[in-house]
């Protein structure tokens, strides 16, 4: 690739790169590489518990940081309670780890350390990833509800109030309806992460092209580009938020059908 | 799309590393630091509960010390005013039998010296009388030469007296 062409590949960034044990790792005949992706998990991990720990310090008047911490614990709380009820209480462990670690994955993959020659991955770009969570969830929907409520919690395909001739019509849309659930939970974040990353490599390639094809078109296409992606990191910004709380919303919601059925 | 393109080549890798770390964090923060966390909001949550409501006794206290005392001041106040309505009645009292006593002494006195006055009077009436009388015996005797006896020149006397 010609240096003077500069050829920006938006998808490049997706590209999973094995770090160590790329042959010989293996788990019952499985490939374990550890890729530059479970790097990133694993600084999402160790971030994610730093930020915690900053929050363990059990003061009586929180400081600025155990303030925060306890913010998200209490968000989580509050939410679970809203729709859940109280028995929602008992997934805060759970969905405070799922939000976290999605908000934590979103954040860091949006760190600029491009510019120390860094390169941070998005794990939650891959559908991989957000399917193995999405798969976690829907188990744990599955799991309580019929734990909880035996064979009844196919009740839960049958909306209250369903006039009985509707029910054979309405039970397979409801089954069909439930069944897409862990796919649409993964395929959502997987979705709006690679697209907010993709956006923003094709504007960058616009910024970088543009320059590079003279004062002109820098000015004219390079300059609006790059103002444009500063109101796109923002919004990516915004983005990574709110997948990883309609990721938790929504695992709350599921299992408080498995909770409560209907 | 290396999602895709690289899916059969990563997928064991990307689930086993997803699984470990994110059980990490599910048990090490989610199940070891999470509780403790939200144990001391809990906590924090009862101490202000708990202050508030030691506060609100306290006022409740201090509320009903408040009314208790306004009832005893109250009843210091009526107690009060009774002894001086009381003392005052007395002080009424005992100048008013004072001052009869002192009138009852006046009175006495006044009867008395009239009394005094009246029998002065009377003496000094008397002895005026008598005097007439001599004068009256002795002017006649030297102008006229006649000896008045003594009650006739009385009772002329007498008579020239009430008449003025």
């Amino acid at each position: 690739m010609a240096a003077e062409q500069a050829k920006v590949d938006p998808m490049y960034q997706f590209t999973i790169e094995p770090l160590a044990g790329s042959g010989a790792w293996e788990l019952a005949g499985y490939n374990i590489a550890f890729t530059n992706s479970a790097l990133w998990m694993l600084i999402t991990t160790v971030v994610l518990f730093l930020f915690v720990l900053g929050g363990m310090k059990r003061e009586l008047v929180p400081g600025r940081w155990q303030m925060v911490v306890e913010f998200f614990t209490g968000f989580i709380d509050d939410m679970l309670e809203a729709n859940i009820g109280k028995a929602g209480r008992k997934y805060v462990p759970y969905v405070f780890s799922l939000f976290m670690f999605i908000l934590f994955a979103n954040l860091l993959g949006l760190l600029p350390l491009g510019v120390v020659g860094l390169h941070p991955f998005t794990f939650t770009s891959h559908f991989t990833v957000t399917g193995v969570l999405a798969i976690i969830s829907f188990s744990i929907v599955l799991l309580v509800g019929f734990w909880k409520h035996g064979l009844h919690f196919f009740s839960l395909f049958v909306p209250e109030g369903t006039p009985l001739p509707m029910i054979p019509i309405l039970a397979p849309i409801e089954f069909i309806s439930f069944m897409v659930r862990p796919f649409s939970l993964g395929l959502r974040l997987f979705v709006a992460m690679m697209a907010g990353h993709v956006l923003l490599e094709v504007l960058s390639s616009f910024v970088i092209d543009g320059t590079n094809a003279g004062a002109t078109f820098g000015l004219m296409v390079g300059l609006p580009a790059f103002i444009l992606m500063i109101g796109i990191c923002a919004l990516e910004l915004l983005v990574a938020g709110i997948q990883a709380y309609v990721f938790a919303l929504l695992t709350s919601l599921y299992i408080n059908d498995a909770e409560n059925l209907h | 799309m290396p999602q895709i393109a690289q899916l059969a080549d990563t997928w064991s890798s990307q689930v086993f590393w997803l699984l470990v770390f994110f059980g990490i964090t599910f048990f090490v923060i989610g199940r070891g630091m999470v509780p403790k966390v939200m144990e001391t909001v809990a906590q924090r949550d009862g101490q202000i509960a708990a202050d508030l409501a030691a506060a609100k006794a306290a006022r409740d206290a201090a509320d009903e010390q408040e009314e208790a005392w306004r009832v005893r001041e109250n009843e210091n106040r009526a107690a009060a005013q009774a002894i001086v309505a009381k003392a005052k009645d007395e002080a009424a009292a005992k100048s008013e039998s004072k001052l009869k006593a002192a009138q009852t002494r006046l009175d006495k006195k006044l009867a008395e010296a009239e009394t005094r006055i009246a029998e002065a009077r009377n003496a000094a009436l008397t002895e005026v009388e008598s005097v007439a009388v001599e004068a009256a015996q002795d002017i006649v005797t030297r102008l006229a030469g006649v000896k008045v006896t003594k009650p006739a020149a009385t009772k002329a006397v007498k008579e020239a007296m009430s008449h003025g």
